[in-house]
């Protein structure tokens, strides 16, 4: 390892605003520097003077890092290794610590060496949209040769293929005032609303509040403005009313008030940490101040992006904030009044400004002795490979430099106004966009973001602002003052591209778009500024054109002839910064990606064997292997039979459960059932059909009747919630005038069935005296409320799903788990079994009765056979749209079953019926397969499936063809009632 | 201009200054054949194919703002048609067989990528709604392949087989599904049908129909009255507004769905994977980036945005299956307005108008049936017949009870 | 949805508790008796005025008090104006006060 023994840096003249001098380890692709606390891995870099950080997109050029912050196109390294491994992050935002690993990107070979450079070479045949233009022959070679080609030439950082080992929270935020950054006009807007008694949110995406005034040499209040922030912060922190959130980035402004923000809380720590990585979250205000400052912009020249070309703000903030010279000879090319500042703090902090060229043909802003300054002057083109040695004036002078600072002027941070699709309006004296009048409901801008760039304006806006929403709460204004500084001048001639510039000019430096392509991109009428955009790739970088959009907007506006209001700009979408999909799932993911729900006898079921299957929510028993069943369908049959020869157990809690009370809840089952609940006498079970109002079936279940105005419905168990939101509707909605009341009770009661021929044997063991469970006394769809086990209050119902004599039992839930002991104790000297969904399904299928696969929402009643129950004696929702011709057709698809003509097939649902004799093909297609299972009753594969004209074929013989799974079984229509036909086991 | 790798290199020799306008920019007529309202993929598949199958040339596409402003330019650029109903799966079928010719037809790269599309299944239920399907395809003259879950580790060994909350049980894959460089779908339509002479006008909204004698026969727009004797309506978002201008309301509720385009990374998604039970699919565009969406937001929308929760629900989804992806960051969101049909599935349809013809109600799918949109739109104005394809797709479906229902949801546009 | 819907009974909440169905007209189901039933009821359950602008439409509140909300929110800018018990305005259609 090759390295750097100065600790201090190379490029490090003081210690700026840093608290402490100790050194701080860290390693940059494989070297070992030194930076310090309070350094950011960008800062601690050009202190070592390490101006190479990566590679472009495109062309692979050398780049350089030119912010400080989050703007960043073109310092992107990789941190971490392993499954930390984390492609794309901006050197610029990663705060420093002990060990902290990064490399570089996108390059092949080491970073000063990058093979795939040679496209740099090749630029004229890569300029904007070529690949749109070829690669189209021959056909075939798109996917096998170009675009694997294209794809793994492109791409930035990559990820580890490994599950993302963080932890990541939510959290969620009310506030009166959420101030939106704690620069200038933030802390002010924050100090008056605060001191007000607010409750306040104040956040910013920086470790160290006060936005451009750590970067400055401001004065506010007569502080040092770095110390007045600092000063703000302590007030603030110190607030019970006010929460000071650092390291947070609001990055979205949602409907109402609502703002999503991200919290980084370990990425600056050294180590593993408990704490969640980042926190997303998601605050409610009533109002907010946008104060998210503003970014500076470069100008096109040739040869603009290479490593030391920096923005000049940037390049004295990094002297202020951080004690460290990008360079040792500081050239400043400027339009504007700010370039000159950065020459005045450089030379305050002994930095050798060797040129200020400033495109105005004014006098100069200040002399500086030994430099060369050059008024009505350009920057032309520049020199220097893997960094800049010198530049070139526009009247042919070269200026030696190692650093070239450049200011085109600042854009408004505008960005969260146009995410509920705000239009930003330009402002031509200061040559940018400033927040439209659309701005989200309760927002307001504030400080630089609106587009005033002096700091005594600055901290007025956001002291004014507060001190307005303070008087609208009625609260007191406390502070009454705005603290005061000095304003210093801002004017700017706008010069977005130096004419007869050597070179390219690049505009969008992470996605390499130059003001060539800009121009050919109009050339070829994409004019627009949203063609330019998606032509060029213009602003879709990963810092979404931050330092770019206006600048490309500048000249494609020279180029196209038109004003910039008349061109118009693309907007702002979110997030205002990249973040991470794992913060945005948060702890919903693996086995919490959705909640897990547990039947009331899970527990019973877990320690006899179950194999557990999900069931939307739900985890339910799919069977119970026993001692030495190797193959579920082993544990299926033997549950199947066991049940149907002597009794079964099954906990069928999960199906909907609906109580439906009231004066007018049979008239009101009346209208929601297609068949007649009214009619039902108590103590009665009945069947019910429902359908939506378009006529196709709903759901189905049974619905008792357990007294005159007190009926408790089930439901399917997929359809339990849209079922009673259904009725709900109907109550509310249709029938408002109805006394009827409707409750969930699904969590509330625990049900079983109980079916086989021991069924009623089984139960008399546990029913509590007096109740008769004769046949007599409690016949086939008999309904009652009872007590078992001594006391235990519970429902009988006499149905079944099986096609056995069967029962289902309700208890409270929380017996749910006693129950299940209770009935397998009884059923003890009848060998009773638990049985799961799976032997649930085949006892289905065996009876013919529709599931979950054939109450798909695409059917309707004629299609199950039970078009009858449609009652045309009354209305009901569905009945009128039920009765449209195509839905009533002379043929209509109808369910039947089937069976292999060879025994020993394999059914498969699925597979869909062709005539023996035809062809498979779409126009032969007769009807498909729903659901199949083998049949330990009959020993042999059976299907149920919709097939035209179904009920007529019986005995006729059709193909099931399956040509997804190649195969083609010839196969006999029958009746879908293959156990007991007549339901005689029923009654018995 | 013809495109090709030896222009390209001829152009770059050169500067790049020779390149021509990829469109004209004319001036509207007074009158044309046809009038297409709607510059986005549809309308300019439409003009194409009008133009190049039909002969049909006196044709103008006019669009509000610029050409592809609309959902071409806002989708997650899937092309697939892996549909179950006959109602659907032909004409899709169609439309990636017009995918597989359409760079060479309309000499522009748009990037068709078949790497494949699959979409996972967790249960026994979801498999065999899956094998309906792909034998629904298979019948169709598709390709349809039903992976089970070794099947599915050889195709993406990355996801969560392991530790998931819905177990990867297997997966229905199209090998022929893939993805579009969506926008420059939109630009090769308009260079064949300029190149056909073809009149695409930017900026000219449609503010009413003409009408004489219960006819349709031109528009108002803000450039004038223009004449037509055909008005084919194309407008799928804005179908709800355009058509009442012509007093007629439509089974279609506008909506708003969301995508996602990530960072961008090295390649680490193969194809399109589909979450089975989640609302999540992905791919990686050839830049790099994750492009996902999900569900829509299930509100009546013509905000082109979106709200949290659907961001995250997303997210959830994309980390339920792929944990690996939890370090890449969402980089940019954004929403496209919906027309959401009752029934999940398009129109391309005569209206009770004559003259005036109605294309719309894509839902969500609309961005993979751009090419059969168009070629089926083009033979309904060219010969006033529905193509064979495209002859469940009424607008007098919901009175006859002919649905073409995909997922069974009902009358509730929010649900398809 | 981070919209926030001021519940009638339990002031603002976030729509994330609701459900969603679609335009209040909903409410207005036709009369099964009439003979043009079939066209009303195709017309009442499939055609929308689709407003880009004001919309009345139907929440649930789902997993809350389960109430059905006739909630007035513009398309374009969600801006939500006023919101009503849905109940109450069924009631009003069904005593013949006429829905608005």
């Amino acid at each position: 390892m090759n390295d750097s023994n100065n600790t201090v840096g190379v490029n490090r003249i003081g210690q700026g605003l840093l608290a402490s001098s100790a050194p701080v380890p860290f390693i940059f692709n494989d070297r070992k520097f030194h930076g310090l606390e309070g350094d950011t891995l960008a800062s601690a870099l050009l202190a070592n003077g390490q101006r190479l950080v990566g590679r472009s997109f495109k062309y692979h050029r050398p780049r350089g890092i030119i912010t400080t912050g989050s703007e960043e196109p073109n310092a992107l390294v990789e941190l971490g290794t392993g499954a930390y491994k984390e492609p794309n992050t901006r050197a610029t935002v990663i705060e420093l610590y002990k060990g902290l690993e990064a490399r570089s990107q996108n390059h092949k070979g080491p970073l000063s060496f990058d093979l795939m450079a040679i496209n740099d070479h090749l630029s004229s045949f890569l300029s904007a949209g070529f690949y749109y233009k070829t690669f189209m022959w021959p056909k075939a070679f798109w996917e096998k040769l170009y675009e694997p080609m294209i794809r793994a030439a492109a791409g930035l950082g990559s990820l580890s293929g490994e599950e993302d080992p963080d932890v990541y929270d939510k959290g969620f935020l009310h506030c009166d005032l959420l101030v939106i950054g704690a620069g200038a006009s933030g802390l002010s807007a924050a100090l008056t609303a605060g001191r007000g008694g607010l409750q306040v949110i104040i956040a910013d995406e920086d470790f160290l509040p006060g936005g451009r005034l750590n970067f400055e040499t401001d004065t506010v209040d007569d502080q040092p403005s770095s110390l007045w922030a600092a000063n703000a912060y302590e007030e603030l922190k110190n607030m019970d009313n006010v929460r000071f959130m650092t390291r947070t980035t609001v990055y979205g402004a949602y409907d109402h008030g609502v703002y999503g923000a991200l919290e980084k809380c370990t990425d600056h720590l050294a180590g593993v940490s408990d704490l969640p990585r980042q926190i997303l979250w998601r605050i409610y205000s009533k109002r907010a101040l946008l104060a998210a400052g503003s970014t500076e912009r470069s100008i096109g020249f040739g040869n603009n992006d290479r490593p030391g070309i920096m923005l000049a703000g940037s390049v004295r903030g990094y002297v202020n904030r951080y004690g460290v010279a990008p360079g040792k000879r500081v050239a400043v090319f400027t339009n504007n009044d700010s370039g000159w500042r950065t020459a005045h703090d450089l030379i305050d902090a002994g930095v050798n400004v060797v040129a200020v060229v400033d495109s105005r043909s004014i006098s100069p802003l200040m002399a500086i002795p030994g430099a060369s300054i050059a008024m009505g002057s350009q920057v032309v083109d520049t020199q220097g490979r893997l960094g800049i040695k010198s530049i070139t004036l526009n009247d042919g002078r070269s200026v030696p430099c190692d650093c070239l600072a450049v200011s085109g002027g600042w854009n408004p941070n505008v960005h969260l106004t146009c995410h509920q699709r705000g239009r930003p309006t330009w402002r031509s004296d200061i040559a940018a966009f400033v927040p439209g009048d659309d701005l989200p409901t309760g927002m307001q801008v504030i400080g630089s973001a609106s587009g005033s760039f002096g700091l005594a304006e600055r901290l007025r806006s956001g002291h004014e602002a507060a001190t307005d929403i303070l008087v609208q709460a009625g609260s007191n204004v406390v502070a009454k003052r705005t603290p005061q500084a000095h304003s210093i001048d801002y004017t700017i001639t706008p010069l977005w591209q130096v004419p007869d510039c050597k070179g390219k000019a690049w505009v969008d430096l992470q996605n390499d778009v130059t003001s060539k392509d800009i121009a050919q991109s109009v050339r070829e009428g994409f004019k627009a500024v949203e063609h330019l955009k998606r032509y060029t790739t213009l602003g879709m970088a990963t810092d979404q054109g931050k330092t770019a959009n206006v600048l490309g907007l500048g000249i494609l506006s020279e180029i196209s002839g038109k004003s910039i209001e008349d061109t118009g700009t693309t907007i702002f979408r979110p997030p205002y910064t990249p973040v991470p999909i794992g913060a945005l799932a948060g702890r919903a993911r693996g086995k919490h990606f959705r909640p897990t729900r547990l039947t009331p006898s899970h527990q019973w079921a877990d320690a006899h064997g179950a194999e557990f299957v999900e069931v939307g929510m739900w985890l339910r028993a799919q069977w119970y292997a026993l001692p030495g069943e190797s193959h579920w369908r082993e544990s299926v049959d033997r549950e199947v039979t066991a049940t149907r020869e002597s009794v079964g157990i099954c906990d069928v809690t999960t199906l909907g459960k609906i109580d439906v009370q009231g004066r007018d809840a049979a008239q009101f089952l009346d209208k929601v059932y297609a068949n007649t609940f009214s009619t039902l006498a108590v103590g009665k079970v009945r069947y019910g059909l429902m359908l939506r109002e378009d006529g196709f079936v709903m759901d189905d279940g049974t619905t008792a009747r357990l007294d005159q105005n007190h009926y408790v419905m089930t439901t399917t168990t997929a359809n339990a919630v849209s079922v009673f939101r259904h009725m709900e509707f109907a109550r509310q909605c249709l029938y408002p005038s109805m006394d009827v009341h409707l409750i969930s009770a699904t969590e509330q009661w625990a049900q079983f069935a109980v079916a086989g021929p021991n069924a009623r044997n089984l139960l008399s063991n546990i029913v509590d005296a007096p109740f008769d469970i004769s046949n007599e006394g409690f016949p086939f769809m008999a309904c009652s409320e009872l007590s078992v086990c001594g006391g235990t209050p519970a429902r009988l119902f006499r149905i079944s799903f099986s096609g056995e004599l069967a029962y289902e039992i309700a208890v409270p839930a929380r017996y749910g788990n006693s129950l299940m002991h209770a009935l397998m104790q009884a059923g003890k000297s009848f060998n009773a079994v638990p049985y799961g969904t799976e032997a649930l399904g085949v006892m289905r299928i065996e009876k013919g009765h529709a599931a979950g696969n054939e109450l798909n929402g695409q059917t309707t009643a004629a299609n199950l056979g039970l078009g009858r129950m449609v009652s045309t004696k009354k209305d009901c929702m569905g009945a009128v749209l039920s009765r449209r011709p195509r839905m009533n057709p002379e043929n209509p698809i109808e369910l039947v079953g089937f069976i292999p003509t060879d025994g020993a097939a394999t059914l498969r649902a699925g597979a869909h019926f062709i005539a023996t004799d035809a062809e498979a093909t779409l126009e032969n297609d007769q009807g498909w397969m729903t659901s199949v299972a083998y049949s330990p009753s009959l020993q042999s594969s059976i299907g149920l499936g919709f097939i035209r004209d179904g009920q007529q074929r019986i005995g006729e013989t059709v193909v099931a063809a399956d040509p997804l799974r190649n195969e083609s079984i010839t196969v006999k229509i029958v009746s879908p009632h293959f156990v007991d036909p007549d339901g005689d086991r029923l009654r018995v | 201009m013809r495109y090709s790798a030896f222009q390209v290199l001829k152009e770059g020799l050169t500067g790049n200054k020779g390149w021509k306008p990829a469109w004209r920019d004319p001036e509207p007529k007074k009158q044309y054949d046809v009038i297409i309202v709607g510059g986005g993929g549809h309308g300019l598949a439409t003009a194409h194919y009008l133009a190049k199958e039909h002969g049909i040339t006196n044709v103008a596409v006019l669009e509000k703002g610029w050409i592809g402003s609309g959902n071409v330019g806002r989708n997650t650029t899937i092309i697939r048609s892996n549909y179950m109903l006959p109602g659907n799966e032909p004409f899709y079928e169609l439309s990636l067989k017009l995918w597989e010719g359409l760079e060479q037809d309309f000499n522009y790269n748009a990037m068709v990528s078949q790497r494949g599309i699959v979409n996972l299944y967790h249960s026994d239920a979801q498999r065999d709604a899956f094998a309906r399907r792909g034998n629904s395809m298979r019948l169709a003259g598709a390709d349809s392949v039903l992976l089970d879950e070794d099947g599915i580790r050889n195709l993406c060994p990355d996801l969560d087989f392991t530790n998931a909350r819905f177990p990867i049980k297997g997966g229905l894959w199209q090998p022929r599904g893939g993805t579009v460089r969506h926008d420059a779908v939109a630009w090769g339509y308009a260079r064949g049908a300029d190149s056909r002479g073809v009149d695409i006008i930017q900026n000219c909204e449609v503010t009413g129909f003409t009408m004489d004698n219960g006819r349709c026969v031109g528009v108002d727009t803000n450039r004038g009255r223009i004449g037509a004797k055909k008005v084919a309506v194309c407008v799928a978002g804005s179908s709800g507004r355009v058509m009442s201008l012509a007093g007629m309301r439509l089974p279609i509720e506008s909506h708003v769905l969301q995508a996602f385009v990530s960072e961008g990374l090295k390649p680490t998604i193969p194809g399109v994977i589909t979450f089975g039970a989640g609302h999540f699919y992905i791919s990686q565009s050839d830049k790099g980036g994750l492009v996902f969406g999900g569900d829509i937001d299930g509100y009546n929308s013509y905000a082109q945005r979106g709200n949290l929760p659907v961001v995250e629900d997303v997210c959830e989804g994309g980390m339920a299956i792929m944990p690996k992806i939890g370090r890449a960051r969402l980089l940019r969101s954004w929403g496209g307005i919906m027309d959401m049909s009752m029934d999940g599935s398009p129109f391309i349809d005569k209206t009770e108008v004559p003259g005036l013809y109605f294309n719309g109600g894509w839902c969500y799918g609309g961005f993979k049936a751009t090419p059969a949109s168009g070629w089926c739109y083009a033979h309904l104005i060219a010969t006033d017949n529905h193509h064979d394809v495209a002859t469940e797709l009424l607008l007098n479906r919901f009175k006859t009870g002919a649905v073409v229902d995909e997922r069974g949801a009902g009358a509730q546009p929010n649900l398809h | 949805m981070t919209m926030i819907i001021n519940h009638p009974l339990l002031g603002p909440r976030d729509a994330a508790e609701f459900v969603y169905l679609g335009d209040a007209s909903l409410i207005n189901r036709p009369d099964p008796q009439s003979e043009t039933a079939a066209e009303e009821f195709y017309e009442y359950l499939h055609l929308r005025d689709n407003n880009a602008g004001e919309h009345r439409e139907l929440w649930y509140h789902e997993q809350g008090d389960r109430s059905w909300l006739v909630v007035t929110r513009n398309t374009l800018t969600h801006d939500i104006t006023r919101v009503e018990l849905a109940r109450d305005v069924a009631s009003m259609r069904a005593n013949g006060a006429g829905a608005e």
